[in-house]
């Protein structure tokens, strides 16, 4: 990896993590990975299903110790497939809850809150429950959520993955908006190539299970970027070839 | 609701029919019609005893879901208090009410406080396990991203634990209402100058059976009108849950 200027806010070096299953057996799961993110930069993680991205991204966040191997990490705020937000609060107390359990009052949590609603599009639904909003506009509560914890790194793990195409492609531009003008480090695991294209700044590509770096590319494409842009589709067929998956 | 009255009046049209044909005594079995009229003739009677017993079970009521909660909290936050206090209370479930009664109202007299303390002693425990069952099934992920947040335990729990539990408390809520109002005429029956239990325990004796049928009917439906209030109070604290089914 070349050297940058840009201090990083995320180093992973050798970093193996074995699970013992049962008695007598323990599987590997990360086999010596080495990775670091840039501060500020977007790094998405890709691999196939089931190659441990997301324990990747829990070691990664301090919440799994590795079995050896070092990890220096800024403290980080994890945003998952599932919103979990809380049936019973609105959207406003559901995104004011970070700040909440970090002991704020619940009006001082609400005012914050309440500025990224019109920068996540959402304005307007600050007073509807979860279940009244759309899977995208429930996303973007738990990413207000997740950015009102105040870490400077926000571990994304799938988020869209539940979403249906059409909204996918409208939360890829809010969160590339967002990331843009954030200032945090990211790290987005993903399963969806073209997702990793437009939004990462670097593409670690893992293997199968026990997950090793098989390559980790940067993205040099100016931003905002577009599916149909030829070097956005070049560098998602090449990925998917390194995947095995290039047909 | 116009299936149940349908039921009812079925029912009644049975009970009614049975006394006509088999010619039972009415000091055995009063007809329905017969009912209807004691409860007609002794409406200012069967008012004041509504009135009392009614205070008696919403203050037993009152106490019983205090101790509850509080009860379900600390065995919910606190191992110690789970294996020192849940046992004492599933043992407490075990008295013979009637027994006990009897026992208070020696203890603490004719008044208010021995009904109270049975009514709360039969409607807690319903509330203390619904609640519980709530807590416990709470979604484990909730308390987990409130906890990566930075909350501490207390702090989880209201954010998190607390809301999610209010639902279950209402189920165990509707269960202790039917029970409070059986509670509340063993309670009366120990010993009191006033209420429906103590009504019912007045006119066997004197063989005013249509009289007793009468109370019966009137604790019934104090029973069934508390058991809508609380469904209606749950309507209006947690519009986010779907309660159909537990409604009338």
């Amino acid at each position: 990896m070349p050297n940058t200027p840009v201090a990083s806010a995320v180093t992973l070096s050798d970093v193996v993590l074995t699970r013992r299953v049962n008695r007598s057996q323990q599987i590997e799961v990360l086999d010596s990975v080495t990775l670091s993110a840039a501060e500020g930069s977007t790094v998405a993680i890709v691999g196939p299903s089931g190659c441990g991205k997301s324990t990747l991204l829990e070691v990664a966040c301090g919440m799994l110790k590795p079995t050896s191997g070092t990890v220096t990490a800024q403290p980080a705020a994890m945003m998952a497939q599932r919103d979990l937000l809380l049936p019973w609060a609105t959207a406003l107390d559901n995104a004011a809850l970070a700040l909440r359990a970090a002991g704020l009052s619940r009006d001082d949590a609400r005012d914050q809150a309440a500025d990224w609603f019109p920068k996540l599009g959402i304005a307007g639904f600050e007073n509807v429950r979860p279940a009244q909003l759309s899977g995208g506009m429930r996303q973007r509560v738990a990413f207000a959520r997740t950015l009102l914890a105040g870490r400077p790194v926000i571990a994304l793990d799938e988020p869209f993955a539940a979403l249906d195409a059409l909204s996918r492609i409208e939360a890829r531009a809010w969160l590339s908006d967002a990331l843009a003008a954030g200032g945090r480090t990211a790290l987005l695991v993903t399963h969806d190539v073209e997702e990793a294209v437009l939004l990462a700044d670097r593409i670690i590509v893992l293997s199968p299970r026990p997950a090793k770096v098989v390559e980790s590319l940067s993205v040099e494409i100016a931003k905002p970027r577009r599916r149909s842009d030829p070097q956005v589709v070049a560098m998602r067929q090449s990925i998917l070839e390194l995947l095995g998956a290039g047909q | 609701m116009i299936r149940a009255v349908l039921v009812a009046a079925v029912l009644l049209g049975a009970w009614e029919l049975y006394c006509r044909l088999s010619g039972i005594d009415p000091l055995v079995l009063p007809a329905p019609h017969q009912v209807v009229a004691a409860l007609w003739n002794d409406r200012s009677l069967l008012a004041s005893d509504l009135l009392s017993t009614a205070g008696e079970v919403a203050a037993g009521l009152v106490a019983a879901l205090l101790f509850a909660l509080l009860a379900a909290i600390s065995i919910h936050l606190s191992r110690t208090m789970r294996r020192s206090l849940y046992p004492v209370l599933v043992a407490s479930q075990t008295l013979p009410i009637p027994v006990v009664a009897s026992l208070l109202v020696v203890w603490l007299g004719y008044d208010l406080g021995p009904k109270v303390a049975i009514i709360a002693l039969v409607a807690f425990f319903p509330v203390v396990v619904a609640t519980l069952g709530a807590l416990a099934k709470t979604d484990p992920e909730l308390p987990r991203l409130v906890r990566a947040l930075g909350a501490g335990r207390a702090r989880t729990f209201w954010l998190v634990e607390a809301p999610a539990a209010i639902p279950g408390a209402f189920d165990g809520l509707r269960i202790a209402v039917v029970l409070s109002v059986i509670g509340a005429v063993f309670a009366e029956q120990a010993g009191s100058e006033s209420g429906l239990g103590h009504t019912i325990q007045q006119a066997l004796p004197q063989l005013l059976m249509s009289r007793a049928y009468a109370a019966v009917i009137v604790l019934s439906a104090l029973a069934l009108a508390l058991f809508g209030l609380i469904g209606l109070i749950e309507r209006l604290l947690v519009p986010w849950a779907r309660v159909q089914g537990s409604q009338l």
